[in-house]
Order: structure tokens, then sequence, then C-alpha cells
């Protein structure tokens, strides 16, 4: 066939033309009942083949699938059991992770000790070893001890539950909710990607057709405390919270605190959804419809795997890239003095009395600054801020780790409120530059950054009121 | 799954496939992945490409388009990841991306993928798609759950049914692949042709169609979605509308047309008996 | 299944384990094309499965899958109760 000679120009004026108004003409004979016939023709047509082919017709929904159903989704048990597999996850997430934290900080703050006496006999001059080793490299060893065990724990456990197909039961049972606050039900299951990274979660938004609902879910992922947080809230959890109680009660009292946190994030989620959807938001409900897939048996050792390799690596390196000239930039902070004095404490001097009001401190609303890039590194940061203040402690338990906080004024007020501080701050950068690709809007984009971090700033310091009230200062 | 003669003796582990994951430096064939959403592609396209795209077990967890390479015979093949969708025709952002796919972007062959537990769901899928290419492969995914649940499906009966290869596969378990790669392979090359069986509608839509078609087919000879066109037409389908009128569909009929095909060599293999 | 109820009736009246076949929606545009995407068509089967802990959302089983909906769009779904 010689399909040079067709030139689309040439050809499609006239004959374009004469087959659309014929197109156009017969589909007004035909009425509007055309796409109705066609897909009751395709249904009639697979129903057939299917029919054809099956040898031996079986249940799909079957019967372990029923059952298994019948209880997550049930009147009285449904809330209760995702309550309990979030609590149990974050308990085995704190209790696991106790152990090889004190060991990998054991091994890295050897090293530590080895690289200074190391520096000493090269001769390097003091600035040089405080910059490497006080500055860079002590940010990545917090980085790695306090951020990679909780990390191997909780992803694994997240994405069993994710293979499993657990997650479709979830939206099932809080969609209520959702629509009662003029919301889209997948809007959960955006929030559980949000879980694990807020730019998933916001791509993930495209699950949602509606570009209102879509728009509502977009900005409110922020609500679900990411990979980047996690670490925070349940460091803090287990160090302010855990440590109040006896041991035999703290890791569970602690992962109680970090699901308080997740529901209280949950909870700010519906009400930013129903502000929205009753002000600049307004519209109807689009069509709702949700597939429970069948339970999958998940496969361990991949998940393990991949959650490792893929996910764990890949979080920790970004903690990484970015901790280490955050690292840098402390030392520098705190060693380079202006008028007998450090920049890190003029700086945080003069982000001391706005800290104080919600109950932090101006170093932590510095760490924040310095940590837009990246949430991971908030508590490094802090860290390292404190620590580079001359004074040195041998970091190698929880215990000391808390020591260094106390020293530093902090209370539980101050746990309580860097956890919803944590919880509900502006996006990092990577979230922030998701949500403008994918709403195409400087607008929506500077309410879904700004937006939180306003939200932020009056849960904290309406807590730090409420609490120094109550505690009489 | 002897039980079944589902794939018995023909699976086995890969072999002759080599996972090029994003390196496109060459590229001989294009390959489409389309399917009712959780049927599993994001796993047919992590076994074949080496790339980790995200798998989970929920409906609409791939959100983006994937790409990614792999080599079968020393020949190269891009494989592309279509958002999951029911259906072809309701005009969703998904579903648009996917058709949109599936006639512009000219693929060599596409790869449906059905879930062998839901049938005729996935089926209503697979009949749109060889109304658009006749280039398809079926991938009978999920033998493996259907076998627990005392499914059995005759392929072979299936093929002859749908007019075009089917490949019964548990891709979890890297079974059935090479069959799928191997037949894809066949699909692309022209050694294989499929004759997909396409849909009748009640007879006043036929009678309508039947009167387009002609017209259509003389703008575009070699077009093999002439009667898919046809019913776009009808349905007054925006798009579809302004590709013939911008003559952008004329384009791609011509390239269509065009397209190189081999000589056929190993027509024996061909186990299709096309109605 | 054996014999039909005469009087139409919404989905949504149906109770969990009770059945029945569609008989037409009551809806236009990109809703009705997604019931029907999702095989709605008149005359299929279609069985109620789970009701949400909170009473709304509602999942059905069509044509082999378990398909979760809101009780305002099952209400555009008129269906003949099995009897």
């Amino acid at each position: 066939m010689n399909t040079d000679v067709i030139d689309p120009g040439h050809l499609a004026g006239r004959d374009t033309e004469s087959c659309l108004t014929k197109a156009d003409a017969l589909r007004d004979q035909l009425g509007s009942s055309l796409h109705d016939n066609l897909v009751a023709a395709l249904y009639e047509e697979a129903a057939a083949i299917a029919e054809h082919a099956t040898t031996q017709h079986g249940l799909r929904w079957s019967g372990f699938d029923q059952k298994i159903d019948r209880i997550v989704t049930s009147r009285w048990l449904g809330f209760p059991i995702m309550l309990a597999l979030l609590t149990f996850v974050f308990w085995l997430t704190i209790k696991g992770a106790n152990y090889p934290s004190a060991m990998i900080g054991d091994a890295l703050f050897w090293l530590h000790d080895r690289l200074e006496a190391g520096m000493k006999a090269v001769g390097a001059p003091w600035w040089l070893t405080g910059f490497l080793v006080h500055g860079v490299y002590r940010g990545l060893a917090w980085v790695v001890a306090v951020m990679l065990p909780p990390m191997l724990i909780f992803f694994p456990i997240f994405t069993i539950l994710e293979d499993l197909g657990y997650l479709p039961r979830v939206a099932f049972n809080l969609d209520r909710l959702f629509k009662s606050v003029g919301a889209h039900g997948k809007q959960s299951l955006t929030m559980a990607m949000g879980f694990g990274c807020n730019a998933a979660g916001v791509i993930a938004c495209r699950v949602i057709d509606s570009p209102r609902e879509r728009l509502i879910a977009i900005i409110t992922n922020n609500f679900a405390p990411c990979n980047g947080r996690w670490p925070t809230l349940i460091m803090l959890a287990s160090l302010f919270v855990a440590a109040a109680l006896p041991p035999a009660y703290s890791a569970l009292a602690a992962a109680g605190s970090v699901v308080g946190v997740t529901l209280f994030g949950a909870l700010v989620m519906f009400a930013v959804s129903w502000g929205l959807s009753r002000t600049a938001l307004k519209g109807e409900a689009s069509t709702f419809t949700l597939e429970l897939p069948p339970y999958r048996k998940p496969q361990i050792l991949k998940t393990l795997y991949t959650s490792i390799i893929d996910r764990t690596l890949l979080v920790l390196w970004r903690a990484v890239v970015m901790a280490a000239p955050a690292g840098g930039l402390c030392w520098l902070l705190a060693n380079l003095t202006f008028e007998g004095r450090s920049l890190m404490e003029i700086f945080s001097g003069w982000l001391n009395p706005f800290g104080h009001a919600l109950g932090l401190d101006g170093v932590i609303l510095l760490a924040y600054i310095v940590a837009i890039p990246a949430n991971e590194i908030v508590v490094p940061t802090i860290l390292m801020a404190y620590m580079s203040k001359g004074m040195m402690v041998e970091l190698d338990s929880m215990a000391e780790l808390k020591q260094v906080f106390v020293t530093h004024g902090w209370t539980p007020m101050t746990a309580v409120c860097l956890m919803l501080f944590s919880l509900l701050h502006n996006p990092c950068s990577t979230t922030i530059m998701t949500i403008f690709k994918e709403t195409r809007s400087a607008k929506w984009t500077i309410v879904a950054s700004l937006l939180p971090l306003i939200i932020a700033v009056i849960v904290c310091f309406a807590v730090a009121s409420l609490w120094r009230m109550a505690a009489g200062h | 799954m002897g039980a079944c003669g589902g794939c018995g003796s023909k699976c086995g582990k890969q072999r002759g496939v080599i996972r090029l994951g994003v390196d496109a430096s060459r590229l001989d064939y294009l390959v489409a992945l389309a399917g009712n959403p959780n049927t599993g592609k994001s796993t047919i396209f992590n076994a074949l490409t080496g790339l980790k795209q995200h798998t989970g077990n929920w409906p609409g967890k791939t959100v983006t388009r994937a790409e990614g390479m792999f080599e079968h015979q020393r020949k190269r093949f891009k494989l592309i990841d279509l958002p999951g969708t029911y259906s072809l025709l309701s005009t969703t952002v998904d579903e648009e991306i996917a058709r949109d796919f599936l006639l512009f972007g000219q693929p060599d062959v596409t790869i449906v993928v059905l879930d062998a537990t839901c049938l005729e769901r996935n089926l209503n899928l697979a009949l749109q798609v060889v109304e658009i290419t006749d280039r398809v492969v079926v991938c009978l995914n999920l033998m493996d759950e259907a076998q627990r649940k005392g499914i059995c499906i005759n392929d072979r009966r299936l093929s002859v049914d749908l007019g075009v290869p089917v490949v019964p596969c548990a891709a979890r378990h890297k079974v059935g692949l090479d069959e799928l790669v191997r037949t894809t392979h066949e699909i692309a090359s022209g050694a294989l042709t499929a004759h997909p069986r396409h849909v009748a509608a009640n007879h006043g839509t036929m009678e309508a169609v039947d009167e387009l078609v002609p017209m259509i087919q003389s703008m575009m000879p070699g077009m093999p979605s002439v009667r898919w066109v046809a019913m776009r037409l009808l349905e007054g389908d925006k798009r579809i509308r302004q590709a013939l009128q911008t003559g952008e569909l004329l384009q791609l009929a011509a390239a269509l047309a065009s397209r190189k095909v081999q000589q056929p060599q190993t027509l024996a293999q061909a186990k299709l008996v096309p109605a | 299944m054996d014999t039909l109820d005469d009087t139409e009736r919404t989905l949504a009246s149906l109770t969990p384990g009770e059945q029945g076949v569609v008989q037409g929606l009551s809806c236009e545009g990109l809703t009705r094309r997604r019931f029907l995407d999702l095989g709605l068509v008149p005359g299929t089967l279609v069985e109620v499965a789970l009701r949400s802990p909170l009473g709304d959302p509602t999942a059905y089983l069509i044509r082999g899958s378990t398909i979760a909906l809101r009780k305002d769009e099952a209400n555009k779904i008129s269906i003949r109760k099995a009897v």
C-alpha cells in the first residue's frame, strides 16, 4: 500500500466535514441511548466470553475474605481494629528500635572519637576538626542512629498492611466521615500514602477525579505525618512520655501518644477539609466508587527487601545529604562570633520570644528554618545546635540524649508542643514543589504551604498558654 | 496449576529476558501495558524491566505513567505502564491518558492484563482495547489466585473467542512471563497476527456504524480502528472529532499503515485459530 | 435467584445478603458513565455485601468484584428485588 501520497492537509477539508455532518445526523436519529447500548453490548459480550471460557466457577469474594471483611468492617469492631493496628505498629517500632538505636549510636560515636584523635594526630587545625567532625560527621551520625532503626521496623510493617489489601477497607470504614466534611472517601488512601511521603501522597490525589475534592485532599495531605516526621514523633514520645511511666507501660504509652498525635492530625485534616468545602471549595459531592480488592498474601521477604533497600535507604540518604551541610552550617553558626556572641546565639535569641510563646525555643525554630528542604533533620539540627555550644556530651543512650534536652530547658510541654508543631507545620520543599506541579496554581500552592504553618502556630500557642496556665506560671 | 490445565508445563522461570531499567538508548518496539486497576500491571512491569514501581493492594496506586526497558532476543522493548481503568469510555483523566496512548502513541503491541478471578469485568476493557488496536496480547494474570478460589479458565477457548493470543500468568511468582515476552515479540515482529473479535451493538447502532465506516475508511486506508472512530463520532466524542478536523487522525492512519512488518518467520508457532 | 419482586425500588433499599436485578439508572453525565463502566447495565445481578461501620457507604458484589457506593449513589440505581 502506497501511503506516501496521503497529504493530511489536503484531505482534511471536504471529506472530513461531510463525515462529521453525517455522524451528527446519525447521532440525532439514534438518540441519547447510544452510549448505554454500547456499554450494554460490551458487557453482554464479555459475560458470554467469560462464561464460555470458565470451566469451573468459584467465588472471588470467597468464604475467607468474606469472614475477614465482616470483622474488619463491622459496626463494633471496625474502628477498634483500626486503632489497635495503628497502636501495635507504633508499639513494635518503639519497642524494637531501642536496642539497635543504642548499638548504632555506640558504634558511630566510637568512630567519632577515633576521627577526632586522627585529626589531632595529623595536626589538623581546630576549626577543620570542628567543622568536619563536630559539625558534619556528628550530624550524620545522629541522623543514622536516630532514624534508621524505627524506619527499618515501621516501613516493612506498613508495606505488609498495604500488600494485604487492608487500606481500601480503611477507606470504606472512614468514608462517612470524609463525606460529612465534603471530601472524597479516597482521601484516606492519599493520607495513607502521605504517611510514607507527603509528596507521594499529593501525587496519589490523582485517584480523585473531581477537581474540588482533589484540591482538598492535596491541601490537607500535610496533616498525615510523613517519613521525615515519624522519627521525631516517635523519639519525643519515647523520651518524654515513656520515660515518665514505669518501664512495663512505657512503650505502650509512647505508642499511645504517637497514635494520639496522629489522630489529632486526622482531626485537623477533617476540620480543614470541612472549612475548605464550605468556603473556597464549595460544591457537590462527586461520584464515589471504591473497589475492595481480594486479600493477598503479602510477600514478606520481598517486602523486607524493597522497604529496606528502596524506602529506608532512600529516605536515609536524603536525610544524610541534607544533614551533612546542615551540620556544617550549624557548626559555623555556633562558632562564628560577632561582638563576642555566636551567630547561633544571636539568631536563636531573636527567635526566642516567639519560640517561647509557642512552647518551644529559638533554637527549635531556627532548626525548622534550616530544615525546610527536609523534615528529617529537624531533631539532628537541634542537637547539633545545642551541642556545638562547646559542651561535650557522650551521646550513646536515650537517657543521655534526654539529658541534653533537659539541660536546655525542655519540659514535657516542650515535647508536646514540638510534636504538634512537627505534625502541623508547613510541608517540606519537595512537597511544595509537587503541589505546584499537581495544581499548576501558585495561589493554591501558597495556601497549602502557609495554612498548615498558621494552624501549627495557633495550636502550639494555645497548648503552651493553657499548659502554663494550668501549671500556674 | 495442573488441575486447571492453565499453564502447567508452559510456565517456567524467566529466561532470555534482559532487564534494562530505564536505559532507552536504542529502541525496537514500543509496548503498552493496559488493564483494570489492581490486576498486577505494576508487578509485570517491575518483573520485566527490573525497575521498582510501587506496588500495593489497592486500586489506583499507579498514578504516574511509568516507562522501562527490557531486551529479548537482541530486540529492545520499551514498556509503558498505563493507569489502570475499568473502561476507556467515560473520559476521566486516567481513561483519557490510557486511550490517547493506545491510539496516538502507536504502541507496537498492547498487553492487556486481565484478572483471572474477575474475568467478565476485565474482558469489558479488553474488548474495548481490541477495537482500537489489533496488535494485542492478553495476559491472563493472577492464575494462582484464581486457582486458590476454585476458578478455572480455559485460556485456549478464551484466545479463540477473543481472536488474540492469551498467556496465563502468575506474575507475582514470575510464572508465565517468558511466554508473555515471547508472544509479545511475535506480535511486534509480525510473526503472529491477531484477528480480534469486534462487539456488535444493537441493530440501529450497527447500521449507523456501517454507514460511517466506508467514509472513514476511504479517508484513512490501513487504519485498524475505523469502527472505533465511527462509534466515537456517533457518540460526539470531542477529542476524536477534533483529531479528525486537525488532521491528527489522518497522520496517525498514515503512520500506522506504513509501519514496517517483518515477514512472518515462525508461523508454525501460531496457536491461534482466528474465527 | 428465582423470581423478581414486582415493585421497582432503589439499590439503597436492600440490606446485606439481599439481591436485586438492575432495571435502570436515574442519573446523567459522568455518574451514569461511571455506573455503566462498573457493569451496572439493565439485567445485572447485584448482591449487597457489606455495610460500613457508620452505615454508609455499602459494598456490593457487581460482576465478580466488591464495589462500595455511597447511599446517594445507590439511590440512583433502580432495581427489582430477587425473592
